[in-house]
């Protein structure tokens, strides 16, 4: 089911939905399917399980290090999927986050198939734009899954147009002209992508790139549709001495999160 | 001018653009400016003014007599390797570097393997008065201390990267971080005619000098069209600035030659289209070395420009239609190439240059008496430490090549 729902659901209590981040795989299979589950129970609308990828240019380095360690570790195509399955299982939305190629490579087809068939609600693509998208639109309406395109401060309007009217289920804003990574603070150029973006299309918008904390969340709350959140979590376990208390540190930075969207 | 790419950037089912839309804008301003200066006689003056008084071309077509007797056919040299920094890439970043001034910007950034795309960029940087910093593999950075050295002398600023294998492809990956967060004053100086459109056809373009001469120099001197022409490719450059003026001249058969490392049979290459997988790489749709998953493998060369995990898509364009063939050559036989021709015609090949130098050899013995246009796209110097490794070098001779070639001792 769409992962549209979360978001009604959290503009139904008049609040933005809170979207969290983590790599499959990371610090091991297991240990991510409690860290997601301990995400969702801090208070995540909707978790976005990354697929670990070799090359991922539009990563910083927390993320990337997570992803190196989970390949490390051996997560294959194969462990995303069971992950989708066990942390849908909570009725959290899920939607898998992934470059190109692993998804290009297990099949397309295949892939969207067993994405629905593990309750995954659809796909952030960050290396494919609508442009290059024809065999994954197709599967992913087949499948009735979620298209999760990204859009950018630099996207022109007519990129803009194009984007938002190929996206189901939410639109990816960007905020910034970088890649992931906790920052100090939020961007000045998120509030007005967002704005344009609304002009074009009812879908939600959630913005990434950026937020690590409650207060954060509650300044991009007050713009966006949804807040989301990825390095920061990482960031927990990449710190924590063991997994356990890295799953601790997860759920108490999902709380303070959660918190703020409802204040934005 | 090539048909290909489409105007979405694809040669066939090859190409593309898989990049964040947060580049996509940089990518369309890109391909604007470069399509308007190319049919501007101002912008293409001046890059054939600053070739030609500044690089060193047209570069010689050098008649191998003492090698091509020993191979059986005639082999013909383009002599890239006499280019200012010794080889063909600095056509690329010349007129890249022009590029980014008449698009306005101040700084440039740029992802190098051996360091010979660092330093031909850190050069046309210095030459044209931009900023420049060059992302560098740390594991390259200590194997190619000197190139290091040069591209600091120049006014560059190096960053060594620490992320994933600390190779080429990880110097890629640094640089498109970059050029993210920094792309309204900032152009990317891509190295080879891979990556996403506009790269592949603008490289290429910039290149196909190299293949124009040598089509001429050989009409003149021979009186007739070569037989084959031949290149190494690693993402492949230098191959598809030589091809290009050849790919409608049926006639003419085209040969890659890519890095075979230890053995196609074994994991330790970097013969991407030998491979054969199609997927997604640094923007493009074409033959990538990966495993089950789609995760990229790292590739194996003696080579360091040679040893990338994929290929430009016009050569897997190219090689899927026939049109070009690539094999695979050792590094034991590139090698022994560069001893041969270091030899037998005092020139020293630079390692990637000995793939097709080997390779030429293997065309003439298929082919005996036919015209062979080998395209020498650099120079050895750069690879003298990896060929006093190699053959034990100090001592008293080349006993490997020796060995293996059964010539007698010079």
């Amino acid at each position: 089911m769409s992962v549209r729902t979360a978001f009604d659901t959290a503009r139904a209590d008049g609040r933005a939905a809170l979207v969290g981040y983590l790599p499959a795989g990371f610090p091991d299979v297991a240990g991510s399917v409690d860290a997601m589950r301990a995400m969702v129970d801090g208070g995540c609308d909707v978790i976005e399980v990354g697929l670990p990828y070799s090359d991922p240019v539009m990563d910083g380095p927390t993320i990337q290090a997570a992803a190196q360690q989970a390949l490390e570790g051996g997560v294959r195509t194969t462990d995303v999927l069971r992950t989708v399955e066990a942390v849908a299982e909570t009725g959290a939305k899920v939607v898998v986050m992934t470059y190109w190629n692993p998804v290009e490579r297990y099949g397309v087809e295949r892939f969207a198939a067993e994405l629905a068939s593990a309750g995954g609600s659809g796909l952030i693509t960050p290396d494919l734009v609508p442009d290059e998208a024809a065999e994954w639109v197709a599967a992913a309406d087949a499948h009735d899954l979620d298209k999760i395109f990204l859009i950018a401060p630099s996207s022109t309007d007519r990129r803009l147009a194009m984007t938002v009217e190929a996206c189901r289920g939410f639109v990816y804003a960007t905020a910034v002209m970088g890649v992931t990574g906790a920052r100090e603070s939020t961007s000045d150029l998120a509030g007005p992508l967002v704005k344009r973006a609304r002009e074009l299309t009812d879908l939600p918008i959630a913005v990434g790139l950026g937020v690590s904390n409650g207060d954060q969340a509650a300044e991009v709350a007050g713009y966006a549709d949804g807040v989301i959140v990825g390095s920061a979590f990482v960031r927990r376990l990449l710190e924590a001495p063991d997994t356990a208390s890295g799953i601790v540190a997860v759920r108490a930075l999902a709380e303070d999160l959660a918190t703020g969207v409802r204040r934005g | 001018m090539s048909v290909l790419p489409d105007e979405t950037g694809h040669f066939g089912r090859f190409g593309g653009r898989f990049m964040p839309e947060a580049l996509i804008a940089a990518h369309d301003e890109l391909t604007q400016a470069w399509t308007e200066a190319m049919a501007d006689p101002a912008f293409t003056g001046e890059f054939e003014r600053m070739l030609r008084e500044y690089a060193g071309t047209p570069s010689l077509l050098y008649d191998a007599t003492k090698l091509s007797e020993l191979a059986g056919a005639r082999i013909m040299l383009k002599r890239e390797d006499l280019n200012h920094t010794g080889a063909h890439k600095i056509r690329n970043v010349l007129g890249q570097a022009l590029l980014t001034k008449r698009m306005g910007k101040s700084r440039v950034i740029a992802e190098t393997g051996a360091g010979q795309h660092g330093v031909a960029t850190a050069t046309a940087c210095a030459y044209l008065g931009l900023d420049c910093v060059i992302y560098m593999g740390e594991v390259d950075t200590q194997r190619q201390a000197l190139n290091v050295a040069r591209m600091h002398l120049l006014g560059a600023e190096v960053v060594a990267v620490k992320s994933g294998s600390r190779t080429l492809k990880d110097a890629i990956n640094e640089a498109l971080r970059d050029w993210v967060a920094s792309v309204d004053d900032t152009h990317y100086m891509l190295g080879t005619a891979a990556g996403s459109h506009p790269f592949p056809a603008m490289v290429r373009d910039f290149c196909r000098g190299i293949g124009d001469e040598a089509r001429a120099q050989c009409l003149e001197q021979t009186g007739a069209l070569p037989d084959a022409v031949a290149a190494c490719v690693g993402g492949g450059s230098n191959a598809i600035g030589m091809f290009a003026a050849f790919v409608d001249d049926p006639s003419v058969r085209l040969y890659g030659f890519e890095a075979g490392g230890d053995g196609v049979d074994t994991a330790r290459h970097a013969a991407t289209i030998y491979a054969h997988e199609v997927g997604v790489l640094h923007g493009a749709r074409t033959y990538v070395l990966q495993n089950e998953d789609g995760q990229t493998i790292e590739s194996h060369s003696i080579s360091a420009g040679l040893d990338y995990p994929g290929v430009g898509p016009e050569h897997a364009y190219l090689a899927e239609t026939g049109r070009a063939e690539y094999r695979p050559v050792t590094d034991a036989e590139a090698m022994d190439a560069l001893a041969l021709l270091s030899r037998t015609e005092g020139i020293i090949p630079a390692i990637e240059s000995a793939h097709a130098v080997s390779g030429a050899l293997t065309l003439a013995k298929e082919a005996p008496g036919s015209t062979i246009l080998v395209n020498l796209s650099g120079r050895g110097d750069k690879d003298m430490t990896t060929a006093i490794e190699w053959f034990g070098l100090g001592g008293t001779g080349i006993q490997r090549a020796d060995e293996s070639t059964g010539e007698p001792q010079a």
